[in-house]
C-alpha cells in the first residue's frame, strides 16, 4: 500500500465522523421535538385494543400470521431467517465481488437477497399502513373506524378440496395414533414434498455448473433455504388465489 | 484577550497535570496526528492512516457508523429515564405520566429514547443491506457477518423488552402478541407441535420462562426491565466491542 494512496485518518476521517454524528443527533432531535412518544390508557387485560400491533418491524412477522400458524410465522420462519443470513457468508463462495457494488458478478445472491428483503419490506408496509380493525384489509381512504364487512370467502384446506375433486374416499387408510391418514392426505404430502424434491432436482439436472460451484453441501443449504423462501410467497398466493387454508394438515401441525 | 488566552493554555500545556492526561501535542502535525490514534482509548479504534477510496460516503454511507451514535444516544437517554422509572406495574403507567409533565426534559428524553431506538433498528438493516450489496461479509471477514447477524438480533429483542416498559395499553398487548408467538414454539411451546407431546404445559414452557407467568403481569415486567436495562446492552457491548476489533483487524473491505 503506497503512502501516496492512503491519508491520515486524523483529520480526514474523524472529520466525516463528526459530521455524521451532528446529523445523526439533529435528526433524532428534530424528530424527537416534532414527534414525542406516544402514551396510551393505562395497561389493562380486560380492554382488547382493536387491531392489536406489534412494534412496526415485527409487523411483517405478524402479518404472516394471516398466511400461516403462529409456530410457523412467529417461530419457525424468524428462526429460518436468522440462520439463513448467519450461512449467507459460508454458502456464497463466490469470490467475486468484494468491497465494491456489482450486479453482474453475482446476479443470483444479489436477486435472492433483494427478494427476501423486498418480501419483508412488503409484508411490513401492508401490516402497518393496509391492516385495520380485525386486521382486516384497509384501503387508506377507507373509514378506519368501521369494520369490514365479514368475507364471502371460506377457506378450505388443500385435502379437503381434493377429496371433493377427485371423489376420494374420506375413510383412513392407516390410523397412526391421532393421525388417520387418509388418501386426500397423501396427496398433500406428495405435493408439499414434491415441491422440495422437485426444487432441489431441476437446477442440480439442468444447473450443473451452479451445482459444482456450489458443491454437494452448500447447494443442498442454498436449495433449503431458497425454496423455503421461495414457499412463503407460494402459501400466501394459494390463499389469495384459490382461497387454500392448509396445504398440509396433521393433528400436530399444519402448514 | 485571545493572545492571553492562547499564553494560558500554552502554560497549561507544559505542567505535569495536563502531560498526564494528554501524551500527545495538539494534532495539528502529521506526527502528533498519528499519536493521537495510539493513545486516545476512544481513536484507537482507527488506524491511523486509510486509504482514501474508503472515506468514500457513496460507500458506507456511514450506516454502521450512525448505527452505534444510535446505541450511545440510547444509553444516555435510557440512563436519564431509569432516574425516574420503578418497574412496579402500580407506579410505572405515573411514572411516564410524570415523564410528559412535570420532569425537565421528561418528555425530550423520552421521544430521543423512541426514535433512537426505531432509527437503530432501521439503521441496522440499512448497514447489513450494504454490507451485503458490497459483497463485505466475503473472506476473511465472514464470521463478523456473523457478529452483525447477533447484533440484529439483540438489537430487535432490545427494543421489543423497551416496548413493554411504559405499562400502557401499547405496550401489554404489543407484548402479549410476541407472547403468544412463544407459546406457539415447536416442541418448547405449550401449543405448539408437539409441544404438549413433549410435556409442555403453560406453567413450564418458554413463554411461561420470558414472562415469568402464564399472562403478562408483575414479573413480565420486572424480566423486561432487567434484560433491558441491563443484560442486553452489556451483551450488546460486548459483541460490539467484537465486530469493532474485527474490523480494525481484517481491514476494510472498502474500494481498493
Amino acid at each position: 500500500m503506497a503512502p501516496e494512496d492512503t491519508v491520515l485518518v486524523w483529520p480526514h476521517l474523524v472529520y466525516i465522523e463528526l459530521i455524521c454524528i451532528l446529523f445523526g443527533v439533529a435528526l433524532i432531535l428534530f424528530l424527537s421535538l416534532i414527534s414525542p412518544a406516544p402514551l396510551e390508557e393505562l395497561a389493562s387485560a380486560d380492554t382488547t385494543p382493536n387491531p392489536t400491533k406489534a412494534p412496526w418491524y415485527f409487523l411483517g412477522l405478524q402479518e404472516l400470521l394471516v398466511y400461516f400458524d403462529p409456530w410457523l410465522a412467529g417461530v419457525v420462519l424468524p428462526t429460518m431467517i436468522i440462520i439463513g443470513l448467519v450461512l449467507i457468508p459460508y454458502i456464497d463462495p463466490n469470490p467475486k465481488g468484494k468491497g465494491y457494488y456489482t450486479f453482474s458478478e453475482r446476479k443470483f445472491s444479489i436477486m435472492g437477497f433483494s427478494f427476501g428483503l423486498a418480501l419483508w419490506y412488503i409484508l411490513i408496509i401492508v401490516g402497518v399502513w393496509f391492516r385495520g380493525l380485525d386486521w382486516s384489509w384497509y384501503w387508506p381512504w377507507d373509514d378506519p373506524h368501521m369494520h369490514q364487512p365479514a368475507g364471502a370467502v371460506k377457506l378450505v384446506d388443500l385435502e379437503v378440496i381434493l377429496t371433493s375433486v377427485l371423489g376420494l374416499s374420506e375413510s383412513p387408510l392407516v390410523t397412526l395414533g391421532r393421525y388417520a391418514v387418509t388418501m386426500a392426505n397423501l396427496i398433500t404430502w406428495a405435493f408439499f414434498l414434491g415441491y422440495y424434491a422437485i426444487g432441489f432436482s431441476l437446477p442440480f439436472l439442468f444447473l450443473r455448473n451452479f451445482y459444482r460451484r456450489l458443491g454437494f453441501v452448500r447447494y443442498n443449504l442454498v436449495m433449503f433455504l431458497f425454496l423455503s423462501m421461495m414457499g412463503v410467497p407460494l402459501k400466501i398466493f394459494l390463499r389469495l388465489l384459490a382461497d387454500i387454508k392448509y396445504v398440509l394438515v396433521t393433528p400436530w401441525f399444519k402448514i | 484577550m485571545l493572545k492571553l488566552l492562547e499564553r494560558v493554555l500554552a502554560v497549561a500545556r507544559t505542567t505535569q497535570v495536563w502531560k498526564s492526561i494528554f501524551r500527545h501535542g495538539f494534532p495539528s502535525t502529521d506526527g502528533n496526528r498519528a499519536l493521537v490514534m495510539f493513545s486516545n482509548v476512544i481513536l484507537h479504534l482507527h488506524p491511523v492512516r486509510v486509504r482514501r477510496g474508503a472515506l468514500k460516503i457513496k460507500f458506507t454511507w456511514c450506516l454502521g457508523g450512525l448505527t452505534f451514535l444510535f446505541f450511545i444516544l440510547l444509553a444516555i437517554s435510557g440512563v436519564f429515564l431509569m432516574f425516574y422509572y420503578v418497574p412496579d406495574t402500580r407506579q410505572a403507567y405515573s411514572n411516564m405520566k410524570d415523564l410528559g409533565t412535570v420532569i425537565y426534559f421528561g418528555s425530550l428524553f423520552r421521544a430521543v429514547h423512541r426514535w433512537s431506538a426505531h432509527a437503530m433498528v432501521f439503521s441496522v438493516w440499512m448497514h447489513m443491506t450494504r454490507v451485503f450489496m458490497t459483497g463485505s461479509y466475503k473472506p476473511p471477514r465472514e464470521f463478523n457477518w456473523v457478529v452483525g447477524v447477533i447484533l440484529l438480533a439483540i438489537t430487535l429483542v432490545l427494543s421489543w423488552t423497551g416496548y413493554l416498559l411504559p405499562w400502557d395499553q401499547l405496550a401489554l398487548w404489543a407484548v402479549t402478541v410476541g407472547a403468544k408467538m412463544a407459546e406457539a414454539s415447536p416442541m418448547l411451546g405449550s401449543s405448539g407441535p408437539f409441544g404438549p407431546e413433549l410435556g409442555m404445559t403453560s406453567s413450564n414452557d418458554v413463554a411461561f420462562v420470558l414472562l415469568g407467568g402464564t399472562v403478562v403481569g408483575q414479573s413480565a415486567l420486572l424480566r423486561f426491565y432487567v434484560l433491558h436495562c441491563l443484560a442486553l446492552p452489556l451483551v450488546t457491548a460486548l459483541f460490539i466491542a467484537v465486530h469493532f476489533w474485527r474490523i480494525r483487524k481484517d481491514g476494510f473491505s472498502g474500494p481498493l
